[in-house]
Formats: structure tokens, sequence, C-alpha cells
């Protein structure tokens, strides 16, 4: 086990040996159930998951077929030209229902695009995951209604977001956390480094949940970080650990300890969750250009679901009932994402000038009044291509 | 004379240009094995090596403060930004450096970047993926921007970009990466200057001005008006800034009635730029007060809207008709 407290803490700085480098295995990971779905205990990290009973381990699992069923459905959407975009989340399940699943509802979640399963443990409905791929709308909820902002696109911009949400919280005298997921390519912008800079200053109760997943788009992980990413955090104060992230109780149990450390005073906390992107970065990307199949295979044998598999065998709860209710659940889910996808209304043409203001604009009245008579003059004329206005689902997109 | 793709055009362009110069080196976001998420880099790692094709971490602003360093260490770095939305992290290297170490430094240090950007919308693209920005940069002293609209002149102007000694914005259409078309690859690039505009359709009642993704469009749109029996002259602007006022100027004068179109919004764009300098030069020629079709006063809509928002065929004509003074959707009003 290797962990870092500095700064408040006024423990010594553990540093990862420099040939562990940023993409290493599994020695230096926090990690309560192995690979092949041995339960074992990592340094004081059970006590944080000794609430976790047979029940619980069934639901940590029910979610994570779920969300596996969601992101496999949305693909398929995707294939099928009912989405413009995906950006798949196989393979990240623990990752994101361990942390998400820690959380409070009063706590609020700021995420890039690929925490869907976190979503799902905020309760989104599941047709607003969609909303944004499908092009229907510039995004999918109303952040309070969730307590999670809408997927971020601009690398590591909410990193940001979720310090200042946490200076809130803090001024309040409240005891949320605000929970900020990114990706390993992210650690490399301003933002996020910016981010712990005030985060660390302020004491603030933000946790940066990073989802080191191995790929930036085509980029390796060594192309950001030379050292694991879990180690620069304590150079800016911030006590950082490095979790299996295809553990989901390590993950549980890691984000309840950091939640903690926030809720009672302690300030940041950084986890670096080791996981891997088992897809293509979205469904736009082709990964065959660089990457190597045999890391797949790897990875494979790492998988998240199927350890918790053997685990909930091993103690006779992986029984068929339990099974085909899972099953049932996915299947309900799939069939009513599929259904709130295609059954979505389409957005109407004045739609556009929605929203740009919360107040009215005399420049955009002017053209939104002068379009609304351009749309008018085609029911008057013969003339004009009315069809060609209703594009239709895109079919091409990248992030 | 070969056939070739927008796209594979800028890539044969990049090539030459590095095999005419060492100096030359690229650096962005997923542009070496992957060859960029357009491929428009594709194969210039293999061909040139990691040290001249460079993969970089993930930071815009990093990449564009390290191009700094380069040019000030006597490299011509070619910037890829993955896409228009993506440029704003950089935004203050090019704005507070980039543009302006020549005059700080009074014309001591040069910084021959070439920042290529996939720009505009029509791809069904999420968020931040089909944006204009190149006002903001038209309006920044010190940066030259140019927008080309075929693949002969983004195979010459990527060349004519990297080899000028200032920076140089150049805006590629990425919703046209796949047009193909002719390219002279024996053109001397001192033959022509990339600061020209071009008259691409000839026609004396209306000029109407554009660049980049709309220039096949407004061809059209010349086309289906002289069905109409109006008689249109398509200028594409190639050269943002500065702007070849001359050549429109000379077509005005012919023709009196001036259109601008472009994806940008409309307030504070170059259309408000060349309707005003216009104005300005040949306020006595002009028949009617130059129109504007632009995208709306909106950030980029999500895609299923984007047609709405971008100007097409039909809002051109529209456009040409409030100049020609005939039936349009503003008749009977004053606007
Ligand atoms: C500022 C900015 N630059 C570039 C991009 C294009 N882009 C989208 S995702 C991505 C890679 C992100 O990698 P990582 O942070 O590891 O997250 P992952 O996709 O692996 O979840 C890039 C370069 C972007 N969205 N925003
Ligand atoms: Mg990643």
């Amino acid at each position: 086990m290797i962990r870092w407290r500095v700064g408040a803490l006024n423990e010594g700085c553990v540093i990862v040996p420099l040939n562990d480098t940023a993409s290493a295995g599994e020695n230096s990971l926090i990690q309560l159930l192995t690979p092949s779905g041995v339960r074992q205990s990592s340094g004081d990290y059970d006590r944080w998951v000794a609430d976790v009973d047979g029940p619980a381990l069934q639901a940590l699992y029910e979610d994570m077929v779920v969300v596996r069923r969601i992101d496999a459905e949305a693909t398929a959407l995707q294939r099928q030209g009912e989405l413009a975009l995906w950006p798949p989340l196989l393979g990240q399940e623990a990752a994101q229902i361990g942390s998400g699943r820690a959380l409070r509802e009063d706590d609020f979640v700021f995420s890039s695009y690929r925490e869907n399963a976190v979503a799902y443990c905020r309760g989104v409905d599941f047709t607003d995951i969609l909303r944004v791929w499908r092009g229907n709308a510039s995004s999918g909820w109303d952040p309070f209604s969730i307590n999670m902002a809408t997927p971020q696109v601009i690398i590591g911009a909410q990193t940001l977001h979720a310090t200042g949400y946490a200076m809130g919280i803090q001024n309040d005298g409240a005891d949320s956390v605000a929970v900020t997921y990114f990706g390993d390519g992210a650690t490399s912008q301003g933002d996020v480094n910016e981010a712990m800079v005030f985060a660390a200053s302020y004491q603030a109760p933000v946790i940066f949940f990073c989802q080191n997943n191995h790929w930036a788009i085509s980029e390796p992980v060594g192309l950001q970080a030379h050292v694991p990413i879990a180690n620069r955090a304590p150079g800016f104060g911030i006590p950082s650990v490095r979790v299996d992230g295809n553990d989901v109780l390590a993950c549980l149990a890691v984000t309840r300890e950091a939640l903690d450390r926030a809720r009672t005073g302690g300030g940041p906390s950084f986890i670096e969750a080791v996981t891997y992107r088992m897809g293509p970065h979205t469904t736009a990307d082709d990964p065959t250009k660089y990457r190597d199949a045999n890391e797949l295979e790897d990875w494979a044998a790492k998988d998240p679901i199927a350890r918790l598999s053997v685990l909930l065998d091993s103690l006779g709860l992986l029984t068929p009932d339990f099974l085909a209710a899972v099953n049932t659940k996915a299947n309900d889910v799939a069939a009513r994402l599929r259904a709130g996808c295609i059954e979505m209304p389409e957005p109407a043409p004045m739609d556009v000038f929605k929203h740009v203001y919360s107040t009215p604009n005399s420049w955009l009245d002017r053209q939104q009044e002068n379009y609304g008579r351009y749309l008018a003059s085609f029911d008057s004329e013969p003339v004009g291509s009315e069809s060609q206005k209703s594009s239709g689902t895109a079919t091409e997109g990248s992030l | 004379m070969s056939t070739m793709t927008f796209g594979r055009a800028i890539n044969a362009g990049m090539r030459r240009a590095m095999e005419n110069d060492p100096k030359v080196i690229l650096m962005g976001e997923d542009i070496g094995k992957l060859g960029g998420v357009f491929r428009i880099t594709e194969g210039l790692q293999k061909d040139f090596g990691e040290h001249r094709v460079l993969d970089t971490p993930l930071a815009e602003s990093a990449i564009m403060g390290t191009a700094v360093g380069m040019a000030y260490r006597g490299y011509r770095p070619v910037v890829e930004i993955q896409f228009d939305g993506f440029i704003y992290p950089a935004f203050d290297q090019i704005v507070c450096q980039v543009a302006k170490l020549h005059y700080r430094t009074q014309g001591a240090v040069k910084m021959p970047i070439t920042i290529r950007v996939p720009f505009g919308g029509g791809i069904g693209s999420p968020e931040h993926h089909s944006e204009s920005p190149e006002a903001y940069f038209t309006h920044t002293s010190g940066l030259r921007v140019v927008s080309v609209s075929n693949p002969q002149d983004a195979y010459t102007m990527i060349q004519q970009a990297i080899a000028c000694d200032d920076p140089v914005l150049y805006f590629e259409p990425k919703r046209r990466y796949h047009v193909k078309g002719e390219v002279d690859e024996s053109i001397e690039l001192a033959a022509s200057s990339m600061e020209d505009a071009h008259v691409v359709a000839e026609g004396d009642e209306v000029t109407l001005v554009t660049y980049g993704p709309l220039v096949p469009t407004a061809r059209d749109a010349a086309i289906a008006a002289s069905d109409e029996g109006i008689s249109v002259e398509v200028i594409d602007l190639r050269s943002l800034a500065p702007i070849d006022f001359a050549t429109i100027e000379a077509s005005v004068r012919k023709t009196g009635r001036l259109v601008i179109t472009h994806e940008a919004a409309q307030s504070g764009g170059l259309g408000a730029e060349i309707a005003a300098s216009i104005t300005e030069r040949c306020f006595n020629y002009l028949e009617h007060a130059p129109v504007r079709v632009t995208g709306f006063d909106i950030p980029y809509p999500y895609s299923k809207l984007e047609f709405h928002h971008l100007p097409d065929l039909d809002r051109i004509l529209d456009g040409v008709d409030r100049v020609m003074g005939r039936t349009n959707s503003l008749s009977g009003i004053e606007r």
C-alpha cells in the first residue's frame, strides 16, 4: 500500500520509486478485491467498507452490470444512427460506481463526458444522458436536480468549478463535498494544476478523482506523466492515494475516506483510480490505429464485474435468482433508454435563440424576429428547401 | 496535376514544407501515430520521426507557449489545434506572446508559427467542435489570418503560411476535408500571395464575399441566382487579416451591391469590417446598403439545429434579393 499525507497532516511524504511509471502495475495500488476475486486487506482501508455486507455487494454488482448495459445500448444506438456520438465507459464501471455510491445527496459532482455511471448513481433520468449525444439539446439535465453538473467537454475545466463550489461550501459552514472527475490526459492542463493550488491554499472540501484509463484519445498516459499521477498531488500539499480502479470496494473505501477528510475540515484529497478504457475514445475513434490488442487482453483479465462475481459466488450470493433479477433490471433500463432516445421530441427551429441570455437582448431579439420572418416566407413562396433544414441525426463528430 | 482531398492537400503541403526546411516541426494532440483526429498529419511522424512530429501532452497553452520557445530557438512550429473550441486555453499565449513578440523586441525575434485550426460547423458534433473564432484573431494585431476553401489553396497556402516569418492562423473548413479537387504540386510559392482575394465566379449585379466553408455554398448561390436572372460575382477572401479590400472594391464599383456571408456570429464579425470598409471606400457606388448573412449571435447550437444557424443557399439568396430590392423575407419592414 502506498499512501501520501502531507501538509497539515504533518506526516512524511512517501514517494513511489521512479521506476514505477505512470502506467505501472498493481503493486502500489490500494486493492481490496484482487483480479481473481479474492477479498484481501489493504492497510486500514477495510474499516471504510466494514458495513458492506452481502446485499450491499450484490447492489454494487447490479449497478456495474446495469451501467455496462446502458453503455452498450448507447453504443448500439450510435451505430444505428440514433446518436451522433457516444463516449463509452466500458472497463471503468468500478471506478465510477465505487466512488459514485460513496457520495451523499448534498455532495456535488463536476465530471467530464465519460462519467455516465456516476450520473446513474446520482439518479439521472436515463433519457437525459442521451440528449446531448443525439444532438437534441445543449445539455441533458438541470444540475441542481441531481447535484451533478452536466458533462464538461473542455478538458480539465470542471476541476476549477468543483474547487470554487467547495470554497462556497466552506464559506457556508456546510459539510458537503465537491467531487470532480477527470482523466489522465486532463492532468496536463493548467486548469487542473491551478485547481489543486486553490484547493490546497483554501483547504477546500474537494475531491480530485482522476480515472487513469491509460489513454487520452491516442496518447498513452506515459506521454502525460513520468511518475504515477497520484505522486503529483503531494507537491501541491494534497494527500493522495492510488487505487485499483477496477476494484469497486477499494474505490468505495478510498472515496469514503476522502469524503470524511473533507467533511471534517481536512481539506482536499486526490484519488488516482488506475483503470483502463476498454472501448474506443468515442464511437468516432478507431483505437486499432494506435494501441496493441495485447493490452486489451491483459486488462480484460482484470475486469471489474468478473472479479466481483467470483467473490459473490464464493459467498454463495451469485444465485440464479439474483442473476435473473439483475438481468431483468438491465434489460428494463436498456429498453427505457432506447425508448427515451427514439421518442425524444425534436427541437423546434426557433429554439436556437433560447437561453443565450437570462434577460432580453436587443441584438438577439432582432435576429430572432428576422429569422422568424424568414422561415415564414417559405409558407407563402413555393421556392425554398425546408427539407435541407432538418438535418436528421448527424453522423460524424468527435470529442 | 493530381486529384486529392482537401485534407490530403494540407498533408502534402506540410510534407513538402518539412522536406524543404528541417526547421519545420509539427506539434499537437494525437497528431503522431493517429495522424490527428482528422488524419491531416497521417504518416508524417512515421516519415519524419518523433522529433519533428510531436505528440504533445494535453495542454493547449503549453503547446503554444513551447512553440514560442521553439521559434526563439530558430524553429518553425506548425501547431495543430484539435478543434476550434479548444484554442481558448492557448489564447493568452497567442494574443500576448505570439502576436506581440516581434513588436516587443523591435523586430529582433520572429514568430514564424503556423496555427492550424479545423473550424466551422456542419458535421453534427457536440459543443466546442463547430465554432468560427476567426474574428478574435483578426482583431489581434500581429497575427495574419487565412482561411482556405479548396485543395489547391490548401496545398499552396499551408506552405506560404509556414514560410511566412509572421505568425499565421490557418483556418481549415473541417466539413470540406473530404472534398476532392485538382492540385498542381509543381506550383511556385512565390507566384501567388496568400493575401490576395480571388474572384471565383464573375458577375456584375451583386458582389458576394465569403471564405472557407461557405465558398462552395456561395458559388451554388450564384448559379441559382443566375437561373433567376441575377448576376452574382463571388469573392473568396482567402486572407482574413489583412483583407484584400482592393479586389472587393473593384468588384463593388462594378456591381454596386455587396453581400457578405460567414458562419461566425454577426455582431463584431468580419462581415461588419468588410461592410464598413467598403462603404468608406466606395459609398457613392453602392445601390443598396451592404447585407450580412451570418450565423446568429448565439453559442454554436446543438447539431439538430445547426442548419438553422448556418447560412445556406436559401439564406444567401434571400440576402441577394434584399440588395437587389426584390421581394425578400424582410420586405415591407425597414430593416
Ligand atoms: C481543451 C481541450 N482540448 C482538447 C480536447 C479534445 N479531447 C477530448 S477528450 C481528449 C482526451 C482526454 O483524455 P483524458 O483526460 O485521459 O480522459 P478520457 O477521455 O480518457 O476519459 C481530448 C484531447 C478537449 N475536449 N478539450
Ligand atoms: Mg484517459
